[in-house]
């Protein structure tokens, strides 16, 4: 006797395999090649491309990205989802559209946002030049770039499981004499711990990664404000594959870390 | 000790509260009666700060609440589906509001234990504190929300459908227990309720709630005895309505002999008969007995007269049979004009 909702074996075997065959084909074959590509000539070319004082600029600018963008995300975030989820106010919906906007946007209109506003032409640009301080085709743009187009993973990852967990447990934390910061700090973080720290670590493999926003407002320096992923372009245009791939690889790698450190804690929580 | 005054407040249009008023007196056992979505939540809400009203006044021991947060009234709230913390063991769930107290206020570890151990044995779960609320039954789960509300020692105790998510046995253990506590402690409890026999069990007044205000608020005697308005005596008691014509000082009917009554104006109007009122005989009458059946608490016995089907009380004696002819007559009747 079958199910209803069981289709026969060979249906079952075929669905199967499509599914991997795509996962391979799309996914796993990519990333193998990034390896394989690094390590074409053995371990040295690709150790020595890493070692490379601009290689090493890249690493640290994208990590020291990440660093601030992550952060500013998670308050971001948390206080977004908060708000959303827990209380009516008028220009709830709104925000909500807004949060998911990032997503929608193509990342270079993101970046070319921040130009208009900030850049040598752009609104507040003369003005922050006057006082010395340069936006675009420095630090602070990619810094305001990577956050832009990470902004809603926290958020979004909230939001739906604060909203299934409804208000009552913060309004019993209130009848007993909880104020905000308490009720938040005991009842509403333990609540959401687990997908919190899984939005963290989502919105930290895409700043680590982010181009095309991050390309506008960068500038190209060599050194000086190249991410990993522009030093990638940069080194592939020179055709110095095995250098571009060992820095992709290294990139890949720190996502897929992320991932992992993801998938245990989930199985964790 | 708790008093409401002119009490609005509406949601999106919608008129959740329209200007309700009700007092309670220090040591009360209160019962909010109504239909859902008759406010009574809401007013048991705006009570403990978890709503603001538009307009009007919640006084609580003499002191205008209107600008005091819900964390400084120090009332007890029951919510309805318990609201345990999730991630917290029984203990945490109860300490919680001994543990975020100011520290100057916060009592000590020891007496923190002591005062935990104290409530779980009120409230007849000692040696629980290790558990998580999923691991308990609904019953136990609502006396977890019940220790914790007591926790933080409250005067008032506001609890919402204390009762309503559990199994008829579980509750009607619960519900005398819970008076018991009451009494024990000498609270001041408001409790919202749409079980009419659970609230005129328990409740020294019974508030009866419809479309955001407080109709009627009297002793659960008084209430069954002279209900204000034909709502009331519909909603109380198992009371069904029949459509009669008031002449002469009494109220008649087609199928059911007259009745008298007093202070209704003539013409035509509806009259509320409940079981205990009508008396059926046996012997040759207009009615018949349409089913009867014996249960723990007496003769349950259906009547048919005029084609209406009617709940009746059976003369003293008498085990009626289906299809047997009877007489019945209406002992009382709570007429209203139409």
């Amino acid at each position: 006797m079958r199910r209803p909702t069981e289709e026969a074996p060979w249906l079952r075997w075929v669905l199967c395999l499509a599914a991997v065959g795509v996962a391979v084909l799309f996914l796993v074959l990519p990333l193998a090649a990034v390896f394989a590509e690094a390590f074409r000539r053995g371990w040295e070319p690709a150790v020595r491309a890493l070692a490379d004082p601009d290689a090493l600029a890249a690493v640290r600018l994208t990590l020291l990205v990440a660093a601030v963008a992550v952060p500013v995300n998670l308050v971001g975030g948390v206080a977004a989802a908060w708000a959303i989820a827990k209380f009516d106010f008028p220009g709830r919906r709104l925000l909500m559209v807004l949060i998911e906007l990032p997503f929608s946007v193509s990342p270079v209109i993101s970046g070319l946002v921040y130009v208009l506003v900030f850049g040598a032409q752009g609104w507040l640009g003369p003005w922050l030049e006057e006082r010395g301080v340069q936006v675009i085709f420095a630090l602070p743009g990619i810094v305001l770039a990577t956050i832009f187009v990470t902004f809603p993973f926290v958020a979004r990852t909230l939001i739906p499981l604060m909203q299934d967990q409804g208000r009552t447990e913060e309004e019993a934390a209130a009848t007993l004499g909880a104020d905000g910061w308490r009720m938040f700090r005991h009842v509403t973080l333990p609540n959401i711990r687990w997908a919190l720290l899984s939005g963290v670590l989502l919105c930290n493999a895409r700043a680590m990664g982010e181009f095309g926003a991050v390309s506008v407002v960068s500038g190209h320096v060599r050194g000086e404000t190249n991410t990993m992923p522009l030093h990638v372009e940069i080194l592939y245009n020179e055709y110095q594959f095995v250098a571009a791939f060992a820095v992709a690889g290294l990139l890949a790698l720190l996502a897929l870390v992320t991932l992992g450190a993801k998938a245990v804690l989930e199985r964790a929580g | 000790m708790i008093e409401v005054q002119g009490l609005h407040l509406r949601y999106g249009g919608v008129a959740a509260l329209d200007g309700v008023n009700l007092a309670l007196r220090a040591g009360e056992f209160v019962a909010l009666l109504g239909a859902s979505g008759s406010g009574k939540t809401t007013l048991l809400r705006s009570l403990a700060g978890l709503e603001f009203p538009d307009a009007g006044q919640v006084l609580i021991e003499g002191r205008d609440m209107a600008a005091v947060p819900a964390r400084e009234r120090g009332v007890g709230f029951v919510f309805q589906n318990y609201a345990l913390f999730r991630h917290m063991t029984v203990f945490e769930n109860i300490a919680f509001g001994l543990r975020i107290k100011p520290r100057r206020l916060r009592p000590g570890r020891a007496e923190i234990v002591r005062r935990v151990e104290e409530l779980l044995a009120l409230v007849r779960l000692p040696g629980m504190g290790g558990r998580h609320p999923d691991q308990l039954s609904g019953g136990q789960r609502q006396r977890v929300a019940l220790a914790r509300a007591l926790a933080i020692e409250p005067r008032v105790l506001l609890l919402d459908e204390p009762f309503g998510a559990l199994d008829a046995k579980v509750r009607k253990e619960l519900r005398h227990w819970l008076r018991g506590l009451h009494d024990r402690l000498g609270l001041t409890s408001l409790f919202v309720t749409h079980d009419q026999d659970e609230a005129l069990e328990l409740a020294d007044r019974v508030a009866v709630m419809r479309d955001g205000r407080v109709v009627q608020f009297d002793t659960p005697e008084a209430l069954l005895a002279a209900p204000a308005d034909a709502g009331v005596a519909g909603f109380l008691g198992d009371a069904v309505p029949i459509d009669c014509v008031v002449r002469d000082g009494q109220a008649w009917f087609e199928g059911l002999p007259p009745v008298a009554v007093a202070g209704v104006a003539e013409g035509k109007a509806v009259a509320f008969l409940r079981p205990v009122d009508l008396l059926v005989e046996p012997g040759a009458g207009e009615a018949r007995v349409a089913a009867a059946r014996q249960d723990g608490r007496g003769v349950r016995l259906t009547v048919e007269t005029a084609g209406m089907l009617l709940e009746a009380t059976p003369a003293p004696g008498w085990m009626p049979r289906r299809g047997e002819p009877c007489r019945v007559t209406a002992l009382a009747a709570r007429v209203f004009p139409a």
